[in-house]
């Protein structure tokens, strides 16, 4: 209890944030018509912010299932750097552990980076109940938006651009937290480049973002000696 | 385009999928090594901040870029979360201030 407690408080500010954040993708997908049964089962079992709001742009451009698992995983690649300052924290997990890497969202992983664990507490299980607690609460947020968009006759145009929104938060805090402007230079730019010679002309952007990744991965890998520096140079 | 629901189930699934499976790659194909590379740990330090600039412009893909008044709403909106992220630093404010301006700039001024 004492465990449960500790956890519960701990996951306020995100409980706040995944209620606003599922309640939007509840309203996006039951107002583009589909049922919020949909809504509940994808909160339970992709259980993404950002990915989950990408979804309901693929479900309007058709069934393409090799678009969807290309940037299904574009839009979620970062978690895979998030595994690796887990590997000390989940070791004794036991049984726990297959759920907590399925639930590593944003939002958890930065709980689990930042959190120091009072001694007299057990820290598998405070971790443990800060994962589903996020989880359940991510689901109630979409449960909360999907009915709320079935009754809702509000004008909704625009409301599509909290994606749009979510990512450039994210990025505005990435910023402030390390301000290393080269890597979102090139991401930037060479996407924009990317997409302008997509749409325009080629005429097709299907492909556009698959070979935007690539030439991001060749110019950090190009470029690692200057960004390293320039890193240090800013410490110093 | 409408969906069957078989179609939407499969869509969900393969999302489930992949999603979980970037949180697992490293328990899969890192945990051997007991220090990583110095490339590996280079690009998981720096690959996640052109990732998501990648994904601001994904956003855009369907805007069209040169004719009046397209984009106008969008840099003023996302200025604007700048802005207000910088200052208050709460995503709540920054993601839901920034949305409802842009609905609000889209549905009565644009």
């Amino acid at each position: 209890m004492k465990n449960f407690k500790y956890a519960f408080i701990k996951v306020i500010p995100v409980m706040i944030g995944y209620l606003f954040l599922g309640a939007g993708f509840g309203i996006l997908l039951t107002t583009n018509g589909y049922n919020f049964l949909w809504a509940i089962l994808m909160c339970l079992i992709i259980f993404a912010g950002s990915g989950q709001y990408l979804a309901v742009s693929l479900f309007l451009s058709g069934f393409n299932i090799l678009n969807t698992i290309i940037l299904t995983f574009l839009v979620n690649a970062r978690h895979i750097f998030y595994g690796i300052s887990m590997f000390p924290k989940f070791k004794n997990m036991g049984l726990y552990k297959p759920y907590m890497i399925f639930s590593l969202t944003d939002e958890t992983y930065s709980l689990l980076c930042t959190l120091e664990v009072p001694g007299e507490l057990d820290q598998t299980k405070v971790y443990f109940h800060i994962a589903w607690l996020n989880h359940f609460y991510w689901v109630l947020g979409g449960l909360f938006g999907a009915i709320l968009g079935e009754v809702l006759t509000i004008n909704i145009e625009g409301l599509s651009f909290i994606m749009t929104a979510l990512f450039v938060t994210l990025l505005t805090e990435q910023w402030l937290k390390s301000k290393k402007s080269i890597p979102l230079l090139i991401g930037f730019l060479v996407t924009l480049i990317c997409l302008i010679l997509f749409k325009y002309v080629f005429i097709n952007v299907d492909l556009f973002l698959i070979f935007s990744m690539l030439i991001i991965f060749v110019l950090l890998t190009i470029f690692r000696k200057n960004i390293e520096k320039g890193d240090r140079n800013e410490f110093k | 385009m409408n969906l069957s629901n078989s179609e939407i189930l499969i869509l969900i699934v393969i999302m489930a999928l992949v999603t979980f499976f970037t949180r697992l790659f490293p328990f899969l194909f890192f945990k051997k090594q007991k220090t990583l590379s110095p490339y590996i740990t280079y690009i998981g330090n720096y690959l996640p901040y052109s990732l998501i600039a990648m994904l601001v412009v994904y956003c855009f893909k369907d805007v069209t870029f040169f004719t009046f008044p397209s984009l106008i709403p969008e840099i003023i909106t996302i200025a604007a979360i700048v802005f207000l992220h910088i200052w208050k630093r709460n995503f709540l404010i920054s993601i839901g201030l920034g949305t409802f301006l842009y609905m609000f700039l889209i549905q009565t001024i644009f």
